[in-house]
């Protein structure tokens, strides 16, 4: 529900990087999101053309790298992914286990812009 | 033209998250404890609160409270029978409580000033979701969860629950009607939050309370003096 926001946050923060490169236009942002941020993609799809309109994302393309969960267990001394967001057990052990390691992530990682060549 | 990547590796949410370590740096400093209670609307999260904030105040402790909605005062009026000083914050439709009304009400509040008190109390938007994803500078982050809202409420929710550094469970004094199993809730609340603490709470009957007020004392013992 709060993917506007999200949406809006992310087009201040790419327009803010692009304005060092005059001219130039987005044609992807590529963001990392983990299981647990609590962003639902298709929704942030949904905004993005509304949330470009106007700025120099226009007509961008948003790719969404969706990061499973996972812990390290305090049991086995391993690390994985947890099988399902249901249950935050070791997949090696089965113990429980609350020391989360990656799936909170909300981040922009990087994007990828036409730049305009300077005349010479 | 040509295409170039340019990185950069920076939290979606970074300007709130930047205030909201500023807010949790101004609380620390002023020696107050402050709590941030997510739940779904009709939980009792207000009921709760102006219990939780009535017998603080009766044991000599000097609280506050922020309470989020999208529209009204109610909660607010019904918080300040308490005796608390009590503030408002209306979004208008934004679905979660963010660090920036935080700090902008903070500084409007006429007559409270953060070292003046020993716990502040955040009600955010009653929303199980968005909440999750805003820190708004607390220590302390409490997820409620009722008897006649279903036992897997926190499996539906992980994101919320698994985020909570306590949970509360409301209306105990009701459980038995409502068919609600203990155990289960219980037992979900830990595959969600391993280790959390669980209070079993009655706003009506003050089940409980000893329990959660032993605990917030304990939690502003150790974190801020």
């Amino acid at each position: 529900m709060h993917e506007l926001s999200i949406a809006a946050s992310i087009v201040d923060a790419v327009t803010e990087t692009v304005s060092r490169y005059p001219g130039a236009r987005v044609k992807e942002v590529r963001l990392r999101v983990g299981a647990l941020a609590s962003v639902i993609e298709d929704s942030l799809q949904f905004c993005w053309g509304i949330s470009v309109e106007g700025t120099p994302l226009e007509g961008s393309m948003l790719v969404v790298n969706t990061l499973p969960v996972v812990v390290h267990c305090a049991v086995c001394g391993k690390q994985g992914e947890l099988a399902s967001l249901q249950s935050f057990r070791c997949p090696h052990c089965g113990e429980l286990a609350s020391d989360l390691q990656q799936g909170r992530e909300l981040e922009i990682d990087s994007i990828e812009i036409d730049e305009v060549e300077e005349a010479v | 033209m040509t295409t170039r990547i340019v990185e950069l590796r920076r939290g979606i949410l970074k300007k709130n998250d930047e205030l909201a370590a500023g807010l949790r740096s101004r609380f620390t400093s002023a020696g107050v404890l402050v709590l941030n209670l997510v739940s779904s609307p009709g939980t009792g999260k207000t009921a709760f609160l102006e219990r939780t904030l009535r017998e603080l105040r009766a044991k000599g402790a000097r609280v506050a409270a922020l309470v989020g909605d999208l529209e009204t005062d109610n909660d607010a009026r019904r918080l300040a029978a308490s005796g608390a000083p009590v503030r408002q914050i209306n979004t208008h439709g934004i679905c979660h409580l963010d660090a920036e009304m935080i700090d902008k009400h903070l500084g409007a509040w006429e007559g409270v000033t953060l070292p003046t008190l020993d716990y502040l109390f955040i009600e955010n938007v009653g929303n199980l979701v968005c909440p999750s994803s805003y820190d708004l500078g607390e220590k302390i982050r409490v997820a409620l969860l009722s008897v006649t809202e279903g036992e897997d409420k926190p499996l539906k929710y992980p994101t919320l629950f698994n985020s909570a550094d306590a949970a509360v469970i409301t209306k105990m004094d009701i459980a038995e009607p409502c068919g609600f199993d203990r155990e289960l809730a219980l037992k979900n609340i830990n595959e969600i939050r391993p280790g959390i603490r669980v209070f079993e709470t009655s706003a009506k009957t003050g089940a409980g309370m000893d329990a959660w007020l032993a605990y917030l004392a304990a939690e502003r013992a150790a974190r801020i003096v």
